[in-house]
């Protein structure tokens, strides 16, 4: 943290403040989400508030290399989100309509 | 000077933003509400942190890698917020009691309430998932 900028030290400080409140908000819901789609959607929104983190990180120690890891981190993040989806889905034909399902078909 | 205090507030606007989301997550009502809150508000939050990131640093390879992020998270949002919404609505997750209108029109007589809506997002889904037996999807 450069000595320079208290506004800056300061509003960083804060951020970080929210960016752990979310994170612990999230965790609430991933705990206690009553399906799975809910704690998928809180594990993209765990992963989003990783990102920001990372950055903020960058900001603070003037280290632009944490800016990368944020970059893969948003890549693992989408691909997580779609694994995630297609397996709530597969799960749900595998198990749940599939009477229904073979009744459409033809 | 300037750009301390321009880099300042966009963090702590980002900051904001991504609290309202998780709070959104954690206080709404229904798998799809919360969707909305973690979307938009988590990835405006998180959008805003990195162009305060990029400001801050201000070289070019910097700007530049930042500015790849967000056009990167704004692409792929929605994308993922529309297949974990289709892998939600389609498992069957209770909606909320306040919703007003559910044009895919599950749960009553289905086969007689089956809109147009309804059957394109099946035949996309049916092409999607299973390359097999084109001849048959197209009939």
């Amino acid at each position: 943290m450069s000595a320079t900028g208290s506004f800056l030290a300061w509003s960083v400080y804060i951020g970080f403040g929210f960016l752990i409140l979310a994170i612990i908000l999230a965790f609430v819901r991933l705990v206690r989400g009553p399906s799975l789609p809910d704690r998928v959607v809180a594990l993209d929104l765990l992963i989003v508030l990783a990102v920001a983190f990372s950055v903020l990180v960058a900001i603070a120690s003037n280290v632009a290399a944490y800016l990368d890891v944020a970059i893969a981190l948003a890549l693992v993040a989408f691909l997580a989100t779609i694994a995630f989806a297609r397996f709530a889905e597969r799960r749900e034909a595998k198990v749940g309509h599939s009477t229904e399902r073979s009744e459409n078909e033809c | 000077m300037l750009t301390e205090i321009l880099t300042g507030l966009l963090v702590l606007l980002g900051g904001f933003f991504t609290f309202a989301a998780a709070l959104g997550v954690v206080r709404l009502p229904d798998v799809f509400i919360r969707m909305h809150a973690s979307t938009k508000a988590g990835t405006l939050g998180c959008g805003l942190i990195l162009l305060a990131a990029a400001i801050h640093f201000g070289q070019i390879e910097i700007v530049a890698r930042a500015l790849a992020a967000i056009v990167f998270l704004m692409l792929t949002a929605p994308v993922g917020a529309h297949m974990i919404a289709r892998a939600a609505y389609r498992s069957g997750v209770p909606l909320w009691g306040g919703t007003v209108i559910d044009e895919l029109g599950r749960g009553q007589s289905r086969s007689a309430r089956r809109t147009a809506a309804e059957d394109e997002a099946e035949r996309l889904d049916r092409s999607t998932v299973t390359n097999r037996g084109a001849t048959t999807s197209s009939t």
